[in-house]
């Protein structure tokens, strides 16, 4: 039963959202689903912090390994819920003024901005820079010349990545006017205007169909595997 | 199996009914908004307000050209759905990635190591990360089959109850529901590089034999690749970001491209139905492909013959036109 009303839900939610950009009155029916869908979202919220503190508390009872970081999670979780809920430091709102804790959270001199710009940032940004490490690493892999194709790719990289630089544009920046479509930021442009967006149309074209047969597929409760495979297909 | 078909018949024969209603209430809506409007606002305004709600257009005409090409590829699949019920026979080219998927998890249980599955780090609204765990569906129940060990790690709270949802399901539609654990499939964080080190440093400490990566990712793709590779992790990858494709095909063994990725849970369950939809989605392919031939034959008919083609511009103008470009 409870699959049944699960099915329907999605059948009718998902035909709202599709015909809401088509009729003009159903507009407001659309917005009000993606409202409905944030507020599930929030609720769920509370589920997902309580998975985080009970998967993170039992491995550090536990002394698994790597507890340590399960417990470094959880007090930074703690504390940034306490800092966010109890807004610690967060300076008064002029509009509000004899009522305490009426300013933003995240307002500019409180605790939990300095969190963020401090600590947070920091942090993401550091990941973000491993990036060019895994990126270096993984061109290494893609680009040895083993076989005919993968030589072509190493050519044609080596192309683009020359075009775009300053020492692309010098190295053929002598040849005539009749022979400019071979100067390598103009090959470079070629590559990536000619086939790169021909095979990136054609990519785009395949996921667009394959969007609609999948939507079509759940709305018509054909694939139910999204509720498991006992709810399976048809 | 009976039951199920006859749930999806059933939602078949009622859709046109849903559609009716959906537009009467809305209907009603409108009409109940404009009233309010009127309550409120009072006496003077009210007639600006009816008139307002009665003249917003039934049919927004400027989509048009969108609402035929989605009717259209919708009929070339619902047909050939029909088609596969009624028992027509329907050819579908392997897909070494999905034909890995049993090896991958085989491995895994052989090593006795987990498996990890990551369904994106998008929201249940985004049609990759329900793609994604449907596939996941699939995997859990080879992994209860082959009582090995899976991990699903999510980013968002919502998706998170959906996995367990569908893990549970494949659990018990594998007759072993008491080797599920819930706890194997948690929310980490919505901080997307968060995310990111929490899952890379638990794949470099436990290292496990397979991973899964299937639904919408955006930069951190690469990392996790990488790192699922420097582990020597069998990798699966499916997304339908043509901007991280590249770096899935470069790390990974196997990579579901676009449709691939969107054809997938439709592949592994084999059923008729939904390798129908499969074939009716070529069907539509077929379709745009004859509209692209069009329009390139026009386009270069205009541009060769100049200014004296006046006809065949109008022509390629119209055809734009009615594609709505």
């Amino acid at each position: 039963m409870m699959r049944i009303v699960a099915l329907a839900i999605a059948s009718i939610a998902g035909l709202v959202m599709l015909l809401s950009p088509f009729f003009p009155r159903l507009e407001s029916v659309g917005a009000q689903s993606s409202e409905i869908f944030n507020v599930i979202a929030a609720i769920a919220f509370i589920l997902g912090a309580g998975s985080l503190v009970k998967v993170n508390v039992s491995r550090v009872s536990r002394r698994d390994a790597g507890w340590g970081y399960a417990f470094v999670t959880l007090l930074c979780f703690v504390v940034t819920l306490v800092i966010g809920l109890g807004k610690i430091g967060v300076p008064p709102n002029p509009q509000f003024a004899a009522t305490p804790w009426a300013g933003e959270k995240d307002a500019a001199g409180s605790a939990f901005a300095w969190i963020y710009e401090f600590v947070l940032t920091p942090i993401t940004s550091t990941m973000f820079a491993l990036l060019a490490f895994y990126v270096a690493s993984a061109a290494f892999r893609a680009f040895r010349a083993k076989n005919r194709e993968a030589m072509l790719l190493l050519g044609t990289a080596f192309i683009v990545l020359l075009g775009r630089t300053f020492a692309g544009v010098w190295l053929t920046d002598g040849l005539p006017d009749w022979a400019s479509g071979l100067r390598l930021e103009n090959l470079s442009m070629f590559i990536m205007q000619v086939f790169n967006t021909a095979g990136n149309r054609a990519i785009i074209i395949g996921i667009a169909l394959g969007v609609t047969a999948t939507s079509l597929r759940i709305l018509l409760g054909i694939d139910r595997s999204w509720m498991g495979a006992s709810g399976g297909s048809s | 199996m009976a039951r199920g078909r006859s749930i999806t018949l059933d939602v078949l024969r009622v859709m046109p009914l849903l559609i009716v209603g959906v537009l009467v209430v809305s209907t009603q809506h409108a009409s109940a908004a404009a009233a309010s409007a009127a309550l409120a606002i009072g006496e003077a305004a009210s007639v600006e307000a009816t008139s307002s709600a009665a003249s917003t257009a039934f049919f927004a005409p400027g989509k048009l050209p969108l609402a035929v090409a989605i009717v259209v590829t919708s009929g070339c699949i619902i047909a050939w759905m029909l088609q596969a019920r009624a028992g027509a026979s329907m050819h579908l080219r392997r897909i070494p990635a999905l034909d890995a998927v049993t090896n991958a998890v085989g491995r895994a249980t052989e090593m006795g190591r987990p498996v990890l599955f990551i369904a994106g780090i998008q929201d249940m609204d985004n049609i990759q990360t329900v793609a994604g765990i449907t596939v996941l569906s699939h995997v859990a129940k080879t992994t209860a089959e082959y009582d090995a060990t899976i991990e699903v790690p999510t980013s968002r709270s919502l998706v998170m109850e959906a996995a367990r949802e569908a893990v549970r399901g494949s659990y018990q539609a594998a007759g072993r529901f008491d080797a599920y654990n819930a706890d194997a499939i948690r929310y980490i964080t919505d901080e997307q590089f968060g995310f990111v080190a929490s899952v890379s440093g638990k794949m470099v400490r436990e290292k496990p034999a397979a991973c899964f990566y299937m639904g919408c990712f955006f930069a951190e793709s690469l990392i996790l690749a990488e790192t699922g590779n420097s582990i020597g992790a069998i990798q699966i990858a499916g997304t339908a970001e043509s901007s991280q494709l590249p770096f899935f095909v470069a790390a990974c063994d196997y990579t579901l491209i676009g449709e691939e990725f969107m054809a997938a849970s439709a592949y592994l369950s084999g059923a008729p139905d939904q390798i129908g939809s499969l074939k009716g989605q070529d069907a539509a392919k077929v379709i745009v492909a004859a509209l692209i031939v069009i329009g390139v034959v026009l386009a270069t008919i205009a541009a060769l013959s100049g200014q004296r083609g006046e006809s065949a511009s109008r022509l390629l103008d119209s055809f734009q036109g009615a594609l709505g470009s």
